[in-house]
């Protein structure tokens, strides 16, 4: 048996997506860029993918370029704003502390390169204000990156409001929306949003492709050069597969955003509520505001990976912000951005559920996580020193 | 590859000598919560042997794992032996640990050091 509840770090992918790939990985085989039958008929293809993914977010397909995912869209998208605002003497950017690290990895570069990054403060329940933004912007303010829906934690931001601010204030605005296409309403042109970024395995599609929508006007840069393809902004022969079940997975998606938003919000919701009842705990980020598959929670006294792999041992994944799982000796940056202290920030789990995901396996999981907790919490020192008195406990 | 070794999942799965000494003839503490790492070693010691030992940790699997192994490496063993305890033998009967963990060994070795150390000071105000 196995419960997969690790959504959030990628989705099995769906019946339609695996269709709509096949024919491409069989005999659907030219290259776009060949001027013969054969490859023209891939380049239709990928003019259909484009237009359908593009109708998606609400924006022309010539808006749309496709990379390999997230990261490189991500990349992409910071990399162009900032050399057009040094063009124009900007070198300002900002952003929030809980972004995903392909945005703050990237801003920390073009820090070494002489760009100011100003990254905006997290309120404890998750979000961004709107004012906090407009208080941030500068003269020489280039480009604002705020993601769309945080990965650990779910909460969503004020996008349009943030939109309209940089919009008004003629700054470039770009969201990583990795972990909402497919999950929320996303209208770019309604959202004032400049440049948005989504991977397709985040919502039932393949691995390794993504896209980068840049409104028409914004100039973008190429990472990788050798080819006219993209418009000449992304070198490389296209990932036509790829691109294929990305297009029908997102159609699909968006085609049941509502349908899944109730279903999932109703079993996040159960999920928050039998988590709740353990002593001592707490649900990281606003319990509305966020993602309908998002559950995320502090336990005290005990650490994450070893939460972790009891539940696998049960047959469930999951996921933690702890230093452990990180690889690095700090806990979840997300975690810290949102106030929670290093010693509650080890003890985090991040369930995300999918569409296919039940209510039996959501009340076997409350079941198991109370075990794990309490086993764990028994042989812990920390806990020990917390029931006694000896120590205070963080979470009341 | 697994991240752990089988030796390390077992040890974790079925921790040996968790728990409290009452009375302890010496205990250790050492690393912090906010490194995500505690371990306490309790011992009792008759006659210069570990008669018994007995952990607690907060922390993640290769910790949990390296305090079991590492209890169970000096029960029975004269004092001298414990105390010689070193961080590469507890990842070595772990069948290794990932580089990264390598530390959880290192808190094993030092938390026996200090309830040695403990014992010994316990001793001397005895005297």
């Amino acid at each position: 048996m196995r419960i997969y509840l690790d959504n959030a770090a990628t989705t099995k992918m769906s019946r339609t997506a695996v269709d709509a790939m096949l024919p491409y990985l069989d005999t659907v085989y030219g290259n776009p860029s060949s001027l013969h039958s054969a490859g023209q008929e891939a380049a239709e293809a990928l003019d259909n993918a484009r237009e359908r993914i593009a109708k998606c977010l609400g924006c022309p397909g010539k808006e749309i370029i496709f990379t390999s995912g997230g990261s490189e869209a991500d990349n992409q998208a910071i990399l162009s704003a900032a050399r057009a605002g040094a063009r124009k003497g900007k070198k300002h950017i900002i952003t929030t502390a809980f972004e995903h690290h392909a945005v703050l990895h990237t801003l920390k570069k073009l820090e070494r390169e002489g760009f100011e990054v100003t990254l905006l403060g997290v309120h404890e329940d998750g979000i961004v204000l709107p004012e906090q933004v407009d208080d941030a912007i500068r003269e020489d303010t280039c480009l604002v990156t705020v993601m769309y829906a945080n990965n650990e934690i779910g909460t969503i931001q004020p996008i349009k409001a943030i939109g309209g601010i940089c919009r008004d204030r003629g700054v470039t605005f770009h969201t990583d929306a990795v972990q909402a296409a497919g999950h929320l309403h996303i209208d770019v042109k309604e959202q004032n949003i400049d440049m948005l970024s989504l991977s397709a395995h985040k919502f039932h599609g393949p691995k390794g492709i993504g896209a980068l929508y840049a409104r028409k006007g914004i100039s973008l840069e190429a990472l990788i050069e050798g080819g006219a393809q993209e418009r000449g902004k992304r070198a490389g022969t296209e990932n036509i597969p790829a691109i294929m079940g990305m297009a029908a997975a997102l159609e699909e998606a968006c085609g049941s955003i509502d349908e899944n938003a109730r279903k999932l919000s109703a079993l996040r919701d159960k999920l928050i509520e039998g988590l709740s009842e353990i002593p001592h705990s707490i649900l990281n980020g606003d319990a509305f505001r966020r993602l309908p598959g998002n559950v995320n929670f502090c336990f005290e006294g005990i650490e994450g990976e070893s939460l972790l792999l009891l539940l696998d041992d049960k047959g469930i994944c999951a996921s933690s912000g702890s230093a452990c799982t990180s690889g690095s000796l700090d806990p979840s940056h997300v975690l810290l951005a949102i106030g929670r202290v290093h010693d509650i920030a080890h003890g985090s789990l991040r369930l995300t559920l999918s569409e296919e995901n039940t209510e039996e396996e959501i009340a076997y999981t409350v079941r198991a996580v109370k075990e794990a907790v309490e086993y764990l919490r028994g042989m812990s020192p920390v806990w020990r020193a917390l029931i006694s008195g000896e120590q205070e406990f963080i979470i009341k | 590859m697994a991240l752990y070794s089988e030796k390390v999942m077992e040890h974790f799965r079925h921790p040996r000598n968790v728990g409290v000494i009452e009375n302890a003839d010496g205990i250790g503490e050492v690393g912090n919560a906010k490194c995500g790492d505690i371990m306490k070693i309790y011992l009792k010691i008759e006659d210069g042997i570990i008669e018994d030992a007995k952990f607690e940790t907060f922390g993640c699997a290769s910790a949990i794992a390296s305090s079991s192994m590492a209890t169970e490496l000096i029960k029975g063993k004269p004092v001298s032996e414990a105390s010689a305890l070193t961080n590469k033998a507890v990842a070595e009967a772990l069948d290794g640990l990932p580089a990264h963990k390598v530390h959880c060994s290192v808190l094993a070795e030092e938390a026996i050091k200090k309830a040695l150390q403990d014992y010994y000071g316990k001793l001397s105000e005895g005297v």
